[in-house]
């Protein structure tokens, strides 16, 4: 594997595993940042195959091999649809602190509830 | 260009922007959006009519020969599902119009009208999209859609879940991004019959991982276990008529989804065990969710995520009549979910809430409710002669002929919950349908029958109960259904048909 294409799956890794870690935090910002890291790593393995990297782009007077352009195609159109998604989740997020003054994802009370029936089992 | 194809997701686009134009005009705009959806009901019943035989029509936009450019294909599979899918929607609509015309409701119908027919139009094109990039683009253009549905009438309660419903389905069209770029790093294409073929000289081992990687993405969007937590705490809250779309199709074009790429994109390859593993565990996670549920729509909710599981059944068995039956299971299934849901959206109105804690006597207030919740009810359970029924014995027979320990255990985990769902069914009705009516809810007819809101209400009972005889229907014509399942069936275990139309049938 060539450099760029070797560079870009240490960067896609770590986007995916920083953008899965934000995920799961409990703060709403944390997770929106989370969609978006997600966002990148998707639209950079989306760039992972040399032929569309490695190559003059398809645009140039350039004679010879070009890039592929249907991955760049391909990563636009999802750059535009996390793009307007992740305006809507701010806007949601924004909703959600302005109705509670917090944005932290509550603790599930069924879940707690349930968990408190197990529990003097535990200790018997 | 077969102007037949196009037709069920241009037409809606246009219609969406026209209704967005007219949203002054309150009854022009829901004409608009009565008549756009009429023209997209009659569209697929060609459709359906013209591939009913077995026959795969395909179209190449732009002329752009088929590897290359976007493919739009309608198999039988794809037509009986786009057939059923528009008539729901257009009962769900007028529904909603009924209830827009009693005030009943504190959803802004210039805003519902137009996103609905976005909504239309993405599942339309998930049906038919015959390359794996444009089925993403369906997909994102229905969640879109419904990312801005279930924040309709906004409370606390449901901006809180709709951020839930968001990021979840937002990590599986990433997911499903990744998968796209994987298969196209593999083969070099996104066209579905392309991959199909150019697959097969792949390594084993990673189509294997991309088949695992496609079943994680499209089973967060059907929410089978361990993938459904979001279901419950989303659905049920939006208010209800976007529930009962919801419930009815944007879990089943995702299984639609499954069962393409499961069968022709990884047919080659075993995945069964997880898929009989994954069956078992989601028809029994929901069904005992369901079962100590207070409020209706969330043990509905809970009901669909496992009978979603029937479904998964069937792929895993992997033969031509188990396949027939999931397809059967999903007409019954989109139909059954609509209607439970619509009745839930009229006990609302009747009650003004849908606790069973607080809730008895509705067969007395109104014995027409208890009828219309009755018959779909006991046909999701399963029983004679209901369409539920018809569904289930085409599986369970399917499951028998094929055998194997684990297809028998998976068999027993579908009658013990076809056996709870009854239970769960017997609790809402003995709590919420029998026994004296509690005062307040007395008086609350009492008021409706009073108030101007009777016309909507009416209207919005009588769609109700044409879901109703719809679900009846199914079972009536179960024969020619079947017919047509088969040969749905045929064509998922045997793609030639489906990529010699799509590719011709020189490039085999």
């Amino acid at each position: 594997m060539s450099a760029p294409g070797f560079t870009l799956v240490v960067v896609a890794a770590v986007l995916y595993s920083s953008g899965f870690y934000l995920l799961l935090q409990r703060s709403l910002m944390r997770v929106v940042f989370g969609i978006l890291v997600l966002g990148h790593a998707a639209n950079v393995s989306l760039m992972l195959t040399d032929r569309a990297i490695t190559l003059p782009p398809l645009l140039t007077e350039h004679e010879g091999p070009l890039s592929d352009p249907l991955p760049q195609a391909m990563a636009l159109t999802a750059i535009v649809i996390t793009f307007g998604v992740t305006t809507f989740l701010l806007a949601l997020a924004y909703r959600v602190w302005l109705g509670d003054e917090n944005d932290e994802v509550p603790a599930d009370l069924e879940d707690r509830r349930i968990g408190r029936l197990a529990e003097p089992e535990d200790s018997a | 260009m077969n102007a037949l194809l196009a037709i069920p997701f241009v037409v809606p686009l246009l219609g969406a922007a026209l209704a967005l134009l007219l949203r002054r005009h309150r009854r022009v705009q829901a004409g608009v959006a009565v008549a756009t959806l009429a023209v997209v009901v009659a569209d697929t019943a060609l459709l359906l009519a013209a591939t009913a035989d077995g026959t795969v029509l395909t179209s190449q936009a732009g002329d752009w020969e088929a590897p290359l450019g976007i493919t739009i294909v309608a198999d039988p599979l794809a037509a009986l599902l786009l057939a059923v899918s528009s008539v729901v929607l257009l009962v769900v609509q007028l529904y909603a119009i009924g209830q827009d015309i009693g005030g009943l409701s504190r959803a802004m119908p210039q805003v519902f009208h137009p996103i609905y027919l976005v909504l239309t139009a993405g599942v339309c094109l998930s049906f038919l999209a015959g390359d794996l990039f444009n089925l993403f683009v369906g997909f994102e253009i229905m969640l879109t859609a419904s990312y801005a549905l279930i924040t309709q009438a906004p409370t606390r309660a449901r901006v809180r879940a709709s951020m839930i419903y968001t990021v979840v389905s937002l990590t599986s069209s990433i997911l499903f991004l990744t998968g796209i770029a994987l298969v196209y790093g593999l083969t070099g294409t996104v066209n579905l019959a392309d991959i199909a073929v150019k697959l097969g000289s792949a390594p084993a081992e990673l189509r294997m991982v991309l088949a695992l990687l496609f079943l994680v993405v499209f089973g967060i969007k059907s929410a089978i276990v361990p993938m459904h937590f979001w279901l419950p705490d989303s659905y049920p809250v939006a208010i209800t008529r976007i529930s009962a779309i919801f419930a009815a199709l944007l879990t089943k074009v995702a299984v639609y989804a499954i069962i393409r790429s499961q069968t022709l994109l990884f047919g080659r390859d075993d995945i069964s065990t997880v898929l009989l593993c994954v069956a078992i565990a989601t028809m029994l996670v929901g069904i005992f969710g369901a079962l100590v549920q207070d409020d209706i729509n969330r043990l509905m909710s809970f009901a669909l995520v496992s009978h979603i599981g029937f479904m998964i059944f069937g792929l895993g068995v992997n033969s031509v009549a188990a396949l027939a039956g999931v397809v059967i299971y999903l007409v019954h299934h989109i139909v059954v979910q609509a209607n439970l849901f619509l009745v839930n959206g009229l006990i609302r109105q009747y009650v003004g809430h849908s606790s069973l804690r607080s809730m008895r006597g509705l067969t007395t207030v109104s014995p027409v409710l208890a009828l219309y919740f009755f018959l779909p009810a006991m046909s999701l359970a399963g029983i004679p002669p209901l369409s539920g029924f018809v569904a289930k014995v085409a599986l369970f027979q399917a499951g028998v002929g094929t055998g194997g320990w684990l297809v028998y255990t998976a068999l027993a985990a579908g009658v013990v919950t076809s056996l709870l769902t009854l239970m769960a069914i017997f609790r809402v009705w003995a709590r919420g349908f029998w026994g004296t009516p509690m005062p307040d809810m007395v008086e609350a007819r009492e008021r409706l029958k009073r108030g101007s809101h009777l016309g909507g209400l009416k209207f919005m009972a009588v769609m109700t109960g044409v879901m109703v005889v719809f679900g009846v229907a199914i079972a009536v014509c179960a024969g020619p259904l079947s017919e047509v399942a088969f040969t749905a069936a045929h064509g998922l275990m045997n793609g030639s048909a489906y990529i010699e139309a799509v590719l011709g049938s020189d490039t085999r």
